[in-house]
């Protein structure tokens, strides 16, 4: 029963490690980014074990998009700011997502080595 | 007391909108009825309706916003384990999210410039395909609008969430490690949520890519307010 609560503190251990490496760097990355390459860097190196962190980890990664609701309905903050050019932004955000999909997806597919 | 009412409330509803919302999408099986879209639509309407501000309701939303941060670092578990395969692939990664990054500054550029938009809405598109937190960081050094790009950012997350998969296989995408790639990059948070849920191998090439997108954008943004001033598309 305690494997999640300790596998949390694990994570939140690394998030604040990603977070003071960020500051006293001056990294143009979030800590959170850091923090998950310190954790799979920390891994393969052997300083922790995957059981030590999996319980949450599995946990939180199944159920991230839900993590996203609370700022996606921070939107409603940005109506005033959208709605007076909200046609550019919204055409060129749907064509340029479409465009890096289409970019990533298909040189991906096409330059990696296959096995 | 009625803080922790208001706290308990929101999260409960939101955590309620978000299960029925999904239950939903099971039942019909749509690719646009995205949970995730379907629960801020769902959450906004009714935050209007009820005359509540956003602050109150993201005192509530605030934990989960919170998690957010240790979600990412979870990244690195499926991260480790597909390093061997990743770094195989390495240098067609580090390719692809350098030109995907490109593609993604000016596709959104050229766009907004084309259909008229004023300077400062077209500087605010540079960090567009990057996740908030970096976005935020750039649109400051290249003179945009932090709130705007903050905005554009997650309205992309959910748009790149909703649009990819079916995108992605229409385009014949069977690479795992492309599919996760193109998520991220393309859709950072939201992207990798719904890159998660195919499996590891998506999920840690989801997670790579967000943070190598944000640096290259990083290095990027600057050059293509250059590229933009020179042709007369910005002043």
């Amino acid at each position: 029963m305690w494997r999640y609560p300790l596998s949390f503190l694990v994570l939140l251990a690394f998030l604040f490690a990603g977070d003071a490496l960020a500051h006293a760097a001056r990294l143009p990355l979030p800590g959170s980014v850091l923090g998950m390459l310190l954790l799979a860097g920390s891994l393969r190196l052997g300083w922790i074990r995957p059981a030590h962190v999996q319980p949450a980890a599995e946990l939180l990664v199944r159920h991230m998009a839900q993590l996203f609701v609370p700022a996606g309905v921070g939107l409603m903050t940005y109506f005033g700011l959208l709605g007076r050019e909200w046609l550019p932004i919204v055409a060129a955000s749907v064509g340029s997502t479409v465009a890096v999909m289409v970019v990533v997806g298909w040189m991906q597919q096409r330059l990696e080595p296959h096995a | 007391m009625r803080d922790a009412a208001a706290i308990v409330l929101s999260l409960a509803a939101t955590l309620a909108v978000y299960a029925v919302a999904r239950a939903f999408q099971r039942r019909i099986g749509s690719v646009v009825l995205h949970p995730v879209l379907v629960s801020i639509v769902v959450l906004i309407v009714a935050l209007r309706m009820l005359g509540i501000q956003y602050e109150d309701y993201d005192r509530g939303g605030r934990v989960l916003t919170f998690l957010l941060g240790p979600a990412v670092v979870a990244l690195g578990l499926p991260l480790f384990r597909q390093m061997e395969e990743i770094g195989r692939k390495r240098s067609a990664v580090l390719l692809t999210l350098v030109a995907g990054s490109a593609a993604g500054a000016l596709t959104a550029t050229v766009a907004a410039a084309l259909l008229g938009a004023p300077d400062e809405v077209i500087r605010s598109l540079i960090p567009r395909s990057v996740t908030t937190p970096i976005a935020i960081g750039i649109a400051g050094r290249v003179g945009g609008l932090a709130a705007l790009s903050a905005a554009v950012s997650i309205l992309t997350g959910v748009l790149g969430a909703v649009i990819g998969p079916p995108l992605l296989r229409a385009l014949g995408i069977n690479s795992r490690t492309a599919f996760g790639l193109a998520l991220g990059a393309a859709a950072h948070g939201v992207g990798t949520a719904r890159a998660a849920e195919e499996g590891d191998a998506e999920a840690a090439s989801a997670g790579l890519a967000i943070g190598l997108m944000g640096v290259f954008t990083a290095v990027l943004a600057p050059l293509v307010v250059v590229v933009l001033l020179r042709i007369g598309w910005l002043e």
